[in-house]
Formats: C-alpha cells, sequence, structure tokens
C-alpha cells in the first residue's frame, strides 16, 4: 500500500527533497515497547508544500523529527538530500541540521533576549555564516515584518512572532523546512497568516517545506497531505481543500472504530 | 499549608541543593566558632585550674615604679616587699602546708649554633627559680632527665626549649638576660605541662639564688604561692597572709580569687578570637542570604502557575507566603542540622590548624553547651526565612488569572527606578563617609566606626546598584565574548543581561568577598610598602644592630665593629631631647663622616661635613617650624625627658639644613654632642656598610667583635623589610582563610544561578540544538554567562576594594609615615584569573546538564 500510494509523487516530482523507506522508530523495550513508527515509506519532493496528518498518537510528529534528525531512528532509512541520517553522530546530525533544515515548532520558537533580526539570523550565526542581505531583504519582506525587526519577541503578538520564526527558517535557504504544528497556538487569522507565508515560500520562492498538522484548515494549504496512523502511511491526498481533508479524516475515524 | 510546604521541599530537593549547602556550610562556621569557643575556653580553665591547684593564697610583689637602683640589681622589676623573713613568717602561719617562694625574669637564649632562639620575642622567653622540695626535687618542673640546678653554673630547660635549640644535658648553654652574655651548664631538662610555657616562648630554670642575683636581689622574690592544709578557711589565711605583709609593695590574693581573675582574663582573650571569627562568619552568611533569595525568586517564578492555581481555589495572600517561609524554614532547619554536624568537625579541627602557626592552644574534651546548637539552628532559620521574605511576597503577588494562561509569561521586568534612587543614595552616602575618612589622620575608636559605616553603606550601595551597573559591564565583557566566541558568547550576554535582578545578586555574593579581600590586599600591600620605604629611605647601610631588650651599645663597639674586616663604615647611633625656642625635638647623635656611607641625606644648605662639635644640621621641616636659618646661633637644652637625665644648656650652632627624612630625627650632631644627653649613655644601633661585594659573612664577624649576645641583632635592611612583611603575609593569609568561606558560598551561588537558568531555560536550549547549535556550543555558552557573571562580581569587588582600601588607608599614616596607596597589580590580576576559573569551574555542572537535555523533550509543549 505505501509503495503504490507514493508512485505518482514521483512521477510529478522529479526532485526529491527528503526520503524515509522503511523507517522504523521503537521506543523502549520489553513491555513497554511502543513502535511509533512501522516501516514507513515516503518522500517529500523538492520545491512542494507537504502536510503530514493524523490522528494523535499516530507517529506524524515522530516521523518528522526522525527525518529532521532530532531523533535517532531504529531501522530502514532517512535522507535529505542525498545524506542518509541513520549512523549519524549527534555532532554530524547537528551540522546537517545547522546546514541543511529549518525548524518552525508549535511554540517558544524564539529567544527572547534576541530581536526579531537577531532570532531571524540566529542559525546562520550560529553556522557562522554571513547572511545574504538580498535574500533576507526578500524574506522580511514576504512575512511582513519590515518595520518591526528592532522588536524583541516580548513585543511582537503571537503571529508576528511565528512570522519571525518562519523567515528565520528560510534564512538560510535550507534544503527543506519542517514546521510542527505551526498554527496550534495561534487564533485563526494569524495562523492564516502563517500557513499564506509557508504556502509562498513554496510557490514563490521555491521552498521545500513539511509540515505536521492536526487542523484539515491548515493542511489545505499544503500541495499534498500524506496520512499517518498507528505509525504506518495510510493515504495521501494531492491538491487538498479542508472538506476533501475532513472527510479523509473521518473515514479513518470509522476504520479506526470497526477495527 | 504545611503539607504544601514539605511537598515543595522534598519535590525540589535537587533545586535547593545549592542553597542548603549554602546555609549548612555558613552555619558550620558559625557553629564551628562556638564550640571552639567553649571547648578552647575550657581548656584553658581546666589548664589554669591545674597550675592554680594546691595554691591558697597568692602573695605578689608589686611592680617598682623607680628606676636604677643603688644595689647594683637591674633595673625596675618587682618592689623589695618579700623577702626570706616573710616567707618564713607566713610558713609559720596555722593552716599553711607549703610556701613556695619564686623568682621571674626574662632570657634569651644562643642555640647550639650560636643563633638566638625566639630573639624577637622576648616577652615570652621566661626565666624562674627551681625549688626542689625535701626529697630535692621540684613538684613543679617534673624531672625528665639529670638534675635539678643547685650552682651558679648550672641550669635546666625544659624539653621543647632543649630541643629548640638543640642543647642535650652537659652542654654548655649560652644566654643573656638583660646584661653581659652568660655560659651555663646544662643539668636537667623537665617536662612542662603549665600553660606558662606555651605560645612558643622559651623557658630557663635557674636556682633560687643566682635567679635571685640574675633579677633581683638575693633573699627576695616577685611571687610567694601558699599551700593550705586541708580543712583551711582560704579566705581567712588571705586574710592573716595581707596582715603580715607590709604596708605598700605586695597584695596577697587567695587561690580562688586568681582563678576567677584568670578566668576573666581567659574569656576575655577567647572572646577576641571568637568575635572576630563570628564576624567571618556572618560575612559567609550574609553571602548565602543572596543565594537562598535568588533561589526562592527563581522557584516562585517557576511554580507561578501552581501558585496561581492554589490562589484560584481559595488560598490568600498569607497563606501563600506562609508556605513559601515554612519551605524555608524546613530548608534552614534541615541545612542548619547538617551545618552544625560539619561545625563540629571545624571546632575539632580549629586547634590543630591554629597551633600550626604558633598559637600553642591547650588540648581539651569538645565542650558542646546547649546554646551553641540553639544559636546555630536559629541563625541558620532565620537567615533562610529571612532571605526568602521578599520573594514570598512576590509570590503573593501572583494573580489567580495566571493559572488559566497557557503560555508562560516571562515575569514583567520591573522597573528598577526605586532601587536605583535607593542604591544612589546609598552609595553616595558611602563614598561621601569615605572621602570624610581619606581626610582623618589616626587609628581613634571614631575614626575606625566612620571608615566601617563608610565601607558597609559603600558596598550596600554597589549591591543595591548592581542591577543597574551590570547593563554597561556585562555588555563590555559581551563584546568581548562575541569577538571570541561567536553566537555562544553573543547569548551569553544576552543570558547574563536578561535578568539584571539574578545577576546581581549572584555577583554581589561574590563581590563582597572580593572587596574585603581586595581592601586588605591593597592596604596590606600599602602597609608593606610604606615600611620598606620607612626602613631603606636614604639609607645605604647594609647591616642594622642593636640588642633586642633595653640595652644600648656601649661607646667602643664602633671601634670594634669598624675594624671588623669587610667593614666600610660603621656609624653610631644615639638620640637625646632638644629643646629650643619652645620647640621639641630629638637630635640624632653619630659620626658625620661615617653617618655619609651609611645614609643619604639630601642637604639643602651646609653639607654633613660641616657638623662638628657645636655645630648641628636640623631637618627643613624644624627649621621652618623652629624658625632657623644657617647660622643661627641657638640656645638649646639637651637631655632630660626620661627620669634619672639631666637637662644641660648648651649653645649650638646650625651650620646646615636637610630634606626631612625617615632615617634622622630633627637634628644632626656629634655622638660627642648628643651621647653624654641621651637616656642610656649608649648607642641605641650602629649602621654599618659593609665592603662592596662582602656582605656574605660580616654578619658572623660583627656578631664575634662584641659580644656575641644572644640579644644582640644584627640585621640586614632586607631582613628587616623581608621580617615585617612575613609577619603581614601571615595574617593576611589567615583572612584570606577566613573569607574563603564566604567565597565558596558565593561560588556556589553561580553554580545554583546556573542550574535554575538552565533548568528555566529548557525549551530555548531544545531549540537552539534544533536548529543547530551543538552541545559544545551549549556548553560555551553556560560557561560563558558564568564567566560573565563571575568578572562583573570581580570588577566590582575589586573596584570597591580599592577605594575602600584608599579611603581607609589614611588612618595609618600617623603610625606609618610613608604610607600611601600602592596597588599590588600582580595580586589583582591574580584575583580576576582567580574570577574568571571560578567562573569556569561554577559552570562545569549546569553546561553539562544543559549540553545533556534531552533535546525532543526540551521543545515538546508540556
Amino acid at each position: 500500500m505505501p509503495l503504490h500510494v507514493t508512485a505518482p509523487t514521483r512521477l510529478r516530482a522529479p526532485s526529491i527533497a527528503a526520503r524515509a523507506t522503511d523507517l522504523t522508530k521503537v521506543y523502549g523495550a520489553g513491555e513497554t515497547r511502543v513502535v511509533a513508527l512501522d516501516s514507513v515509506t515516503v518522500e517529500f519532493g523538492r520545491g512542494r508544500f507537504t502536510a503530514i496528518m493524523g490522528p494523535s498518537g499516530s507517529g506524524k510528529s515522530t516521523l518528522m523529527h526522525c527525518m529532521a534528525g532530532l531523533d535517532t531512528i531504529s531501522g530502514g532509512s532517512a535522507r535529505i538530500g542525498d545524506t542518509e541520517l541513520s549512523g549519524l553522530t549527534d555532532r554530524q546530525l547537528t551540522k546537517l541540521r545547522r546546514e541543511k533544515i529549518g525548524f518552525v515548532f508549535q511554540s517558544f520558537n524564539l529567544l527572547p533576549t534576541l530581536n526579531a533580526l537577531e532570532n531571524i539570523t540566529l542559525p546562520l550565526d550560529i553556522a557562522g555564516r554571513k547572511p545574504d542581505q538580498e535574500w533576507l531583504e526578500l524574506i522580511v519582506g514576504t512575512v511582513g515584518l519590515a518595520g518591526r525587526l528592532r522588536h524583541r519577541p516580548s513585543q511582537l503578538s503571537g503571529g508576528q512572532q511565528q512570522r519571525v520564526a518562519v523567515a528565520r527558517a528560510l534564512a538560510g535557504r535550507p534544503e527543506i523546512v519542517f514546521a510542527d504544528e505551526p498554527t496550534g497556538n495561534l487564533d485563526s487569522r494569524s495562523g492564516a497568516e502563517v500557513l499564506g507565508f509557508l504556502r509562498d515560500s513554496v510557490r514563490e520562492l521555491g521552498r521545500t517545506v513539511v509540515m505536521v498538522t492536526h487542523d484539515p484548515v491548515a493542511a489545505s494549504y499544503a500541495d499534498r497531505v500524506v496520512f499517518l496512523a498507528d505509525g504506518s502511511v495510510t493515504d495521501e491526498l494531492s491538491a487538498p481543500t479542508p472538506e476533501a481533508v475532513l472527510d479523509r479524516m473521518r473515514l479513518f475515524d470509522a476504520k479506526g472504530r470497526t477495527s | 499549608m504545611l503539607r504544601t510546604a514539605l511537598r515543595n521541599v522534598l519535590a525540589h530537593k535537587a533545586r535547593l541543593i545549592m542553597t542548603a549547602l549554602a546555609v549548612l556550610l555558613g552555619v558550620a562556621f558559625v557553629s564551628g566558632t562556638l564550640v571552639f569557643a567553649d571547648t578552647t575556653a575550657n581548656a584553658f580553665r581546666n589548664a589554669s585550674a591545674r597550675s592554680l591547684q594546691g595554691v591558697a593564697v597568692s602573695v605578689r610583689a608589686d611592680q617598682a615604679s623607680t628606676a636604677p637602683d643603688s644595689a647594683g640589681g637591674v633595673a625596675g622589676k618587682t618592689t623589695g616587699a618579700l623577702d626570706t623573713a616573710l616567707v618564713r613568717k607566713i610558713s609559720r602561719l596555722p593552716g599553711v602546708d607549703a610556701v613556695r617562694p619564686t623568682v621571674h625574669g626574662q632570657a634569651t637564649l644562643a642555640g647550639r649554633d650560636g643563633r638566638p632562639v625566639n630573639a624577637d620575642a622576648t616577652g615570652q622567653n621566661l626565666a624562674t627559680n627551681y625549688l626542689p622540695g625535701k626529697d630535692g626535687k621540684d613538684s613543679h618542673f617534673p624531672m625528665k632527665e639529670g638534675r635539678g640546678p643547685a650552682s651558679e653554673d648550672e641550669l635546666a630547660l625544659d624539653s621543647k626549649t632543649a630541643a629548640k635549640a638543640g642543647y642535650r644535658i652537659g652542654d654548655t648553654v649560652r644566654l643573656a638576660t638583660d646584661g653581659p652574655t652568660l655560659s651555663k651548664k646544662l643539668v636537667g631538662i623537665v617536662a612542662l605541662d603549665d600553660p606558662w610555657g606555651a605560645a612558643g616562648g622559651t623557658l630557663v630554670l635557674f636556682d633560687t639564688r643566682t635567679a635571685q642575683k640574675l633579677f633581683h636581689h638575693p633573699g627576695q622574690f616577685d611571687e610567694i604561692t601558699v599551700a593550705a592544709r586541708t580543712g583551711t578557711d582560704e579566705s581567712s589565711l588571705t586574710a592573716q597572709v595581707q596582715a603580715l605583709l607590709p604596708k605598700e609593695g605586695a597584695r596577697a590574693t587567695s587561690g580562688a580569687e586568681l582563678a576567677a581573675e584568670q578566668s576573666a582574663q581567659i574569656a576575655e582573650s577567647t572572646g577576641y578570637l571568637t568575635k572576630t571569627l563570628l564576624v567571618f562568619a556572618g560575612i559567609a552568611l550574609f553571602v548565602g542570604v543572596f543565594l537562598i533569595a535568588n533561589t526562592f525568586t527563581m522557584l516562585i517564578a517557576q511554580r507561578s502557575r501552581e501558585i496561581a492555581l492554589l490562589r484560584a481555589i481559595g488560598a490568600s495572600r498569607r497563606q501563600v507566603i506562609r508556605s513559601v517561609l515554612i519551605e524555608a524554614a524546613l530548608l534552614g532547619l534541615v541545612a542548619s542540622a547538617g551545618g552544625f554536624a560539619l561545625g563540629l568537625g571545624i571546632a575539632t579541627a580549629m586547634r590543630p590548624l591554629l597551633n600550626t602557626t604558633g598559637a600553642e592552644l591547650p588540648e581539651g574534651p569538645l565542650v558542646i553547651t546547649p546554646s551553641a546548637p540553639l544559636a546555630s539552628l536559629a541563625v541558620g532559620v532565620a537567615i533562610t526565612v529571612l532571605a526568602a521574605w521578599l520573594p514570598s511576597r512576590k509570590a503573593a503577588k501572583i494573580a489567580p488569572v495566571a493559572a488559566l494562561t497557557s503560555v508562560d509569561l516571562a515575569p514583567p521586568a520591573r522597573a528598577l527606578r526605586v532601587r536605583n534612587v535607593l542604591g544612589t543614595l546609598l552609595a553616595g552616602a558611602g563614598v561621601l563617609v569615605m572621602l570624610h575618612v581619606s581626610t582623618l589622620k589616626g587609628t581613634k575608636e571614631s575614626n575606625l566606626l566612620a571608615a566601617m559605616l563608610g565601607g558597609v553603606l559603600t558596598l550596600g550601595g554597589v549591591i543595591v546598584l548592581a542591577p543597574l551597573l551590570s547593563r554597561p559591564l556585562i555588555t563590555l565583557a559581551g563584546k568581548v565574548t562575541t569577538r571570541f566566541f561567536g553566537v555562544s558568547g553573543k547569548l551569553a550576554k544576552e543570558n547574563a543581561l536578561r535578568n539584571p535582578r539574578r545577576t546581581a545578586a549572584t555577583a554581589s555574593a561574590l563581590m563582597i568577598g572580593l572587596a574585603l579581600i581586595t581592601g586588605l590586599t591593597v592596604g596590606a600591600h600599602s602597609a608593606q610598602h610604606a615600611v620598606a620605604k620607612e626602613a631603606t629611605a636614604g639609607l645605604t647601610a647594609d647591616y642594622k644592630v642593636n640588642y633586642s631588650s633595653a640595652r644600648g651599645l656601649d661607646a667602643d663597639s664602633v671601634d670594634k665593629v669598624a675594624r671588623v674586616p669587610g667593614v666600610a663604615a660603621a656609624a653610631p647611633i644615639t638620640m637625646a631631647q632638644l629643646n629650643t625656642r619652645g620647640r621639641s625635638a630629638v637630635i640624632t647623635g653619630t659620626d658625620p663622616k661615617a653617618f655619609g656611607k651609611v645614609a643619604r641625606l639630601d642637604f639643602r644648605a651646609g653639607s654633613l661635613h660641616d657638623i662638628g662639635p657645636g655645630r648641628i644640621a636640623v631637618s627643613d621641616e624644624f627649621a621652618r617650624r623652629a624658625g632657623l636659618q644657617i647660622g643661627a646661633t641657638l640656645d638649646a637644652e639637651l637631655g632630660g625627658g626620661m627620669a634619672g637625665s639631666k637637662a644641660a644648656k648648651r649653645k649650638l650652632t646650625v651650620v646646615g639644613i636637610y630634606a626631612k627624612a625617615p632615617t634622622v630625627d630633627q637634628a644632626l650632631g656629634t655622638r660627642a654632642d648628643v651621647l653624654p644627653y641621651s637616656v642610656t649613655k649608649q648607642f641605641d644601633n650602629l649602621l654599618i656598610k659593609a665592603d662592596r661585594g662582602r656582605t656574605g659573612g660580616v654578619e658572623r664577624a660583627i656578631r664575634a667583635s662584641l659580644d656575641d649576645s644572644p640579644l644582640l641583632q644584627v640585621r640586614s635592611q632586607e631582613q628587616l623589610v623581608k621580617d615585617n612583611n612575613e609577619k603581614v603575609n601571615t595574617v593576611l593569609s589567615m583572612t584570606y582563610g577566613l573569607l574563603g568561606m564566604a567565597v565558596v558560598i558565593a561560588v556556589l551561588g553561580v553554580v545554583n544561578t546556573l542550574a535554575m537558568s538552565v533548568f528555566d531555560r529548557t525549551r530555548e536550549i531544545g531549540m537552539l540544538r534544533a536548529i543547530g547549535l551543538d552541545r559544545s556550543g551549549i556548553r560555551q555558552m553556560v560557561r560563558l554567562e558564568s564567566v560573565v557573571i563571575a568578572l562583573f562580581g570581580a570588577v566590582l569587588g575589586i573596584g570597591t576594594g580599592i577605594f575602600l582600601a584608599w579611603a581607609a588607608g589614611g588612618l595609618t599614616r600617623t603610625s606609618m609615615r610613608e604610607y600611601e596607596t600602592v596597588l599590588p597589580w600582580d595580586r589583582l590580576g591574580t584575583f580576576l584569573v582567580l574570577a574568571l576559573m571560578t567562573g569556569v569551574l561554577a559552570a562545569i555542572w549546569p553546561a553539562r546538564r544543559a549540553a545533556r537535555l534531552n533535546m525532543l523533550r526540551s521543545i515538546q509543549p508540556s
């Protein structure tokens, strides 16, 4: 089934930004052994906005963490571009995250001690790279923060803070941006803005974004939605609408109840 | 609320551990001091009781007030009220069992190697008479080897003295009391179990006749102790003895009174030591207050939602405050109990420790009075509760609605305005007082109090102002860390600046210790400098020769020394009172030619060679005060001032004026003009210039050319300065040790703050790790924050310390003419480096924790 699901994607997207092959993640051992990801195979196309959906405990966050090099994998393979993640040391993983990956988290995304601009350039500072001024201005303009770059996070609204986080994730032109419930703490208007920027960064700036969410509306901003349940990819949807996503979700719920 | 408090203490064990340690150490210092004081006082009392055992009455002769007597005895010891006849009369009184007449004096020994033993501490080089009883032995001095001295050629030593001087039975011992050098045969070594011989001195025993001859007159004594038969009333016996005494010159005291007198003395001297130690313990506890207050502030911030929940379900503000204070009290109680236990260890270790510095405290069992544990627990609990009081009020201000917000709100940065105004007032007042102190002279009590007040105000002001000062200073330090360590350095700076109160409190703890250490170091260094300058300024002499007793050098000594091969010049120095034109001055008499070789005087008019019989030079200062000019003739009154020396009128001509110098007095004349009018009619000292390149070995030759008495001191100028420096350094090291506890607690405070900060910033650290900061970067960030805080504290402390030392230094200028503040840059540099290292060390554990945080768990919303 997973193979069948991913086949059309590969046809449509000539280039792959990240790929999981038979990715397995197991927590604990013996009686407390929990299989969070059960041989997941999935690809994320370059220049695409992919949403990962699934109910709580479906393994969607775990999948993201493993793909992003935040967590080790128990089996199978995870690749970012040409880099195989399994077997990398902590130091190598850190370097990989620093150079190839951008992050947007649900909350606590920014350092309260740094102003907006410093937060945006933080990954570059860590990597010891000089920011590309043109690119930086482009991003800042896109997320609409031009007037607020000297503000500290505490002087920004939640939506603005998350826009700073998006700008930060894009600042280093990473291979791929992972967003973990980026709108979880936002009201619907701010959430819509943030999602709009994520979509724009893909469509206009050619970036690659993978977003974990449980909100059908958020998922509808993506080009493609991958559904996860019980640690396995169960389905996927291209050019989703909120209604279509909701329908699929209902289907899982129904399945979940009957099985 | 008690249950909540108890649960909180148990739940936050790990986070409270540094706080508990701080209280524990502070209390250990207090309880250690208290128990040590009780133990030492008890040991002294026991020792004095042992030495007073069997003493029913003690008769002591008063100090004689008159100067040299005609009988040829030694000047001014005691009256001759106690004589053999009196001893006989007392022994015939009913109830008297035994009478012990004694003679006391001082004797300095030459060691087997010829060098004086313990020559500097003349007051402790005691001598007395060996008094054999009917069995031929003196029960006071149990014989260890040999026998008691029986003739004028014999003596006995106590075992410690014999070991120190390297003598064995049968050796000939050289010694001096006050006059010429004596040689006697060592016939006995006694074991001494008496506080008398303590304190690092020496003890020599003569037979009674010899002792009387040396220290008194034949047949006369300094003290008579009376032992009573059992059942005799001490006070009535005392009255009977008193009745036998002449009206003046002696006094009888009962054994009980004597014991009371001694214990009062003991209480006073141990009380002084205890007070000093308690001051340092107090400083350590005060430093602990910052740590405790920081901990509770942070705990309450972390727990704000929990507290808001308590408030929401109906707890009153008072209940919240009480719960925090109970938590503090429980913590204080447990930590103080531990502290008391550790204090017992400290008290036990204190005696051997102090004894290594030569204190020789008597041995005795550990004495724990009920007041020591009670006071320790009370102090520990009170300090903890007091320090937690302000944070507890903050806890009470948390609104119940805070429980409902889902996001952690950073505590609003409250305005520091009130604090800054208060700090400015305090520091301003402190600085003003200290500026006033810097104009004062002399160590009068009022001056010292003013200096103390100014010091406390200044320190307090700096502590209150520390959050304000933290911004510019840490920003400056941050520039350096950012420059060298990139993003970790920048984040470290921002973290240190994030909560100025927390940073300030942490740094203040370190500042207090360093301010005191720096102040003392600068003061001591300046004093050493002043002494060195005074000793050598204008002096080119290689050696100074003098007697350690009041004795002077004979007139022919200068010629003897001048003939020693290797001696280029020997200038005798004598002094006399000079009164003229209503002014009083001191004139130095010397040999101008030789003096020119041992000292450098800057003549404004005339020269050293112009000085001759009836022709003197004066200092510019004295010339100005007395209105003297070159060629002026003055009617001077020479001599006088002391009993026994008569003033004489002389006509003197001023032939030279020199710039005031520490080596000479207000006037300078020939030895012939001055010597007859000096108090001793002898030279005070000789200043000696050795031939170039011949300084080694000359010292022994000079000794040999004179009488080589153990009292004779031949010291090089270097030695003088070195001796003084050593003394100052010993005191300084001890103070460093005592302040060490405060510094240790301050370092715990840095560890505590960092650990708590790491806990507070768990999610931030997780996020940083996620976006690519590696573990070593995280470690570096925590480490640099620690270093920045430590350096901030160090800079504040060293700065304040230098200012206080400069302002208070003037008070010593009356006793040290050359005193000026000299900064010991090497030491100050060392302090800074140590602070830096402290920062690195304090960060080890928190930095490791931060680097090992589980990244995934950190970034996920709880």
